[in-house]
């Protein structure tokens, strides 16, 4: 469908070509996460919140450790405390951990590659970035003891987004995983962290950085920025614009090294051995979030590669049979109970009781309509996507929750072939 | 306490994909079916608040959309517009267009200026008492306690100047118990409950808003009593199973494994559910709605949550 939009006859037929050569573009949703995850070296999970992202990139981390024998390391930002200490990630922070093969052989499987793991601390993250880029020890330790940094590192706005991508940059380049799957911050909007590294470098060679960073005396005679400070000043106070100023002047110091940095990270994410990968449920909302999400990515020449439909309840609901045996079970329960009743007394007496039976019967039925009711309008969101990728992955509702390395593999059986 | 609808300034958050929109757009249609002057404010822009009156997209400047209830979108260059026009009388309005851009760029870098615009929105509102009751969809639990920290954290960072001068009596109105509180939303689910828990001790600790109530959203119904269950359990196998898909003339094997699906979740959510109750159930009201099995969504919908909040709340 993408290649078909008008207006791109050029870049299109390129397109088609590249496909071709590499000889390996299955159709729309006919693609495999195995395939998928054995040609690349970057997956980013991404999506709504609540659908499960950190889970689904855990599972697919573990299946390509156990399959395919890769070295592979999940870069997660908020796993959930049990999962966490499945991965051993407990208190460990920023530093890459090795996911010890005692806890695989405990889940009953022999894993061929190795599992790292890595949880995101922004702040942390944060220092280690003003760490490599500041010139000097001077303007290092001021930018860190600067009261702005400190609360810019721990809330700026999207920080986490850009301290995400630039996180995955670094351990990219400097290690030698074969994988890196990478869950993304639940953010306000999906897309902010891949804008973040392009914002960072608008941000830093932004005109009004430079008005910022104008030593104070001439600030007051430059006919340009002069309006600019009378009213600043008024409204956040000479002090705080000073503080402002401060912080901006340091970190000019590290502005070329932010900036190609930026690019860099900008650049990784569009490159071909990275993939991406939207998890969402069918409930709608989230649904047309990641719609929006998979279109973009498109938009961008981003490489869609999956898109994991989670939490998605059995076949059986949907079946027309049983629903007309739940209709018959709610119409004839005083019957069926009667007749139930001999049967159910042989185990235990006290189960012979009708009108309890008939109880059961009714709750059972309405139940299972009830169900059946989302388990519908779950099949009508699916066959209304609009964006069919490579991979198509359905994860069923698992009755339990996941958080070890045996429910890992169970939730990764299902995205894998 | 304050009960929850007699407050002025609600700030309802939860952790993505719980229902917070749902329960601050069915909480604002209950205040306003009470005869209350409702605002809801959308402070993510996500433009689901619309959705769930049915009405058209909302922007900053507020509409009517259901009798007494009106709703906005924040948007933090119109509020610092608004300020300024209101508040500061800076002279020469033309200017204020860059100085927007100008004010969005030190926003962006300087934490808290942004918030303290939408924050102080919301809170002149309430000091014109212009509604009885401002509903804020609020940022998702990641966010909100950096929202309602902005008027303390700009006191702590800007020592003079209009901004400083304007916290004092935000902070006023948001450390008042009985004006302002915040709703927490949540499912039982592992996550949601741990965030939950999580935000309750952070608000208390780094901000001056009440946590007034917690909304555990989606609750599945109990199918069974004790015994009740033992009958069902003998009648999933065995020879009751066969009997039954005998006299149904059937397979009833799936209507029971949908109902042994129910049972497991209700049993898994509701060990989170006691984790919730043990860690914050003492101290802060809880608040549960059903799980909705219905197949659209929509200003239905929203009347019937707002119908079980209403129930839940006494009224």
């Amino acid at each position: 469908m993408a290649g078909s939009r008008p207006g791109r006859g050029g870049r299109s037929a390129q397109d088609a070509g590249a496909i071709r050569i590499a000889g390996s573009a299955p159709a729309a949703g006919s693609g495999s996460m195995d395939g998928l995850l054995a040609n690349k070296e970057i997956v980013v999970a991404c999506g709504p919140g609540g659908v499960g992202k950190t889970t689904t990139a855990a599972a697919a981390a573990v299946m390509a450790a156990v399959r395919h024998g890769s070295k592979v390391l999940v870069l997660t930002v908020d796993p959930a405390k049990r999962l966490a200490n499945a991965l051993g990630l407990d208190g460990i922070g920023n530093t890459e951990h090795r996911v010890p093969d005692e806890a695989f052989r405990a889940a009953g499987v022999k894993p061929r590659g190795q599992l790292w793991a890595a949880m995101l601390d922004t702040k942390e993250s944060w220092d280690a970035l003003i760490r490599h880029h500041a010139p000097d020890a001077q303007t290092r330790e001021e930018i860190l003891a600067n009261p702005l940094y400190q609360n810019i590192s721990g809330r700026f706005i999207q920080s986490h987004d850009y301290i995400a991508m630039e996180r995955l940059y670094e351990i990219h380049s400097e290690s030698d995983y074969d994988l890196i799957v990478v869950d993304t911050p639940p953010t306000r909007n999906a897309l902010d962290f891949l804008d973040a590294p392009q914002r960072m470098a608008d941000f830093f060679s932004s005109r009004l950085l430079r008005w910022l960073i104008v030593p104070y005396r001439s600030r007051l005679v430059n006919v340009a920025t002069k309006p600019f400070y009378q009213i600043a000043d008024r409204i956040l106070g000479t002090e705080f614009l000073a503080d402002i100023s401060e912080f901006f002047i340091l970190f000019q110091s590290m502005y070329d090294g932010f900036v190609e940095r930026s690019e860099s990270v900008g650049r990784l994410l569009s490159d071909r051995r990275t993939t991406f990968v939207v998890v969402s449920t069918l409930e709608a909302v989230p649904l047309r979030e990641a719609e929006f999400f998979a279109e973009q990515l498109t938009a961008r020449r981003l490489h869609l590669g999956a898109i994991v439909l989670n939490k998605v309840l059995p076949d059986y609901l949907r079946g027309a049979g049983g629903a007309s045996v739940a209709e018959a079970m709610k119409e004839r329960a005083g019957d069926l109970a009667e007749r139930l009743s001999p049967t159910l007394a042989k185990v235990d007496p006290a189960l012979g009781d009708t009108d309890q039976i008939a109880r059961v019967l009714t709750e059972v039925a309405d139940s299972y309509l009830n169900f059946q009711v989302v388990a519908l309008r779950e099949l009508e969101e699916r066959s209304s996507l609009s964006v069919v990728p490579e991979v198509l992955a359905t994860v069923p509702f698992f009755d339990t929750d996941i958080f070890d390395l045996t429910g890992l593999l169970r939730l990764g059986e299902q995205i894998w072939d | 306490m304050t009960a929850l609808l007699d407050l002025k300034l609600v700030f309802v958050t939860g952790k993505g994909g719980v229902g917070k929109t749902t329960v601050a757009s069915a909480m604002a249609l209950l205040a306003s079916l009470q005869g209350k002057r409702v605002l809801i404010c959308e402070v993510d822009a996500k433009g689901d608040v619309a959705g769930f009156y049915e009405a058209p997209p909302t922007v900053f400047k507020e509409r009517e959309v259901l009798p007494g209830l009106f709703a906005m979108t924040m948007d933090t260059e119109a509020s610092l517009r608004e300020y300024l026009k209101l508040q500061l009388r800076i002279p020469v309005v033309g200017r204020i267009g860059p100085l927007a851009k100008a004010f969005d760029f030190v926003a962006t870098a300087a934490p808290g200026v942004r918030e303290i615009l939408t924050v102080g929105k919301l809170c002149y509102e309430v000091r014109e008492r212009n509604y009885d009751l401002v509903v804020v969809d609020a940022p998702a639990s990641g966010h909100i306690v950096g929202q309602l920290a902005a008027p303390q954290a700009i006191n702590n960072l800007v020592k003079v100047g209009l901004i400083r001068s304007q916290t004092d009596w935000m902070l006023d109105i948001l450390s008042d118990p009985a004006s302002t509180g915040l709703v927490a939303v949540c499912t039982p689910e592992e996550m949601p409950v741990t965030e939950t828990i999580e935000l309750a001790d952070r608000v208390s600790k780094e901000t001056t808003v009440t946590l007034s109530a917690v909304v555990v959203n989606r609750v599945l119904p109990e199918l069974f009593g004790r015994q009740e269950e033992e009958v069902f359990d003998v009648l999933g196998s065995g020879e009751a199973l066969g009997r039954l898909n005998e006299l149904v003339g059937a397979d009833a094997g799936p209507v029971l494994d949908a109902a042994r699906l129910a049972v497991t979740m209700r049993r898994t959510r509701s060990t989170h559910l006691d984790r919730l109750r043990a860690s914050i159930g003492g101290a802060t009201p809880m608040l549960y709605l059903p799980f909705l099995f219905t197949r659209s969504h929509g200003l239905r919908t929203t009347r019937q949550v707002a119908a079980s909040l209403g129930e839940e709340l006494g009224y």
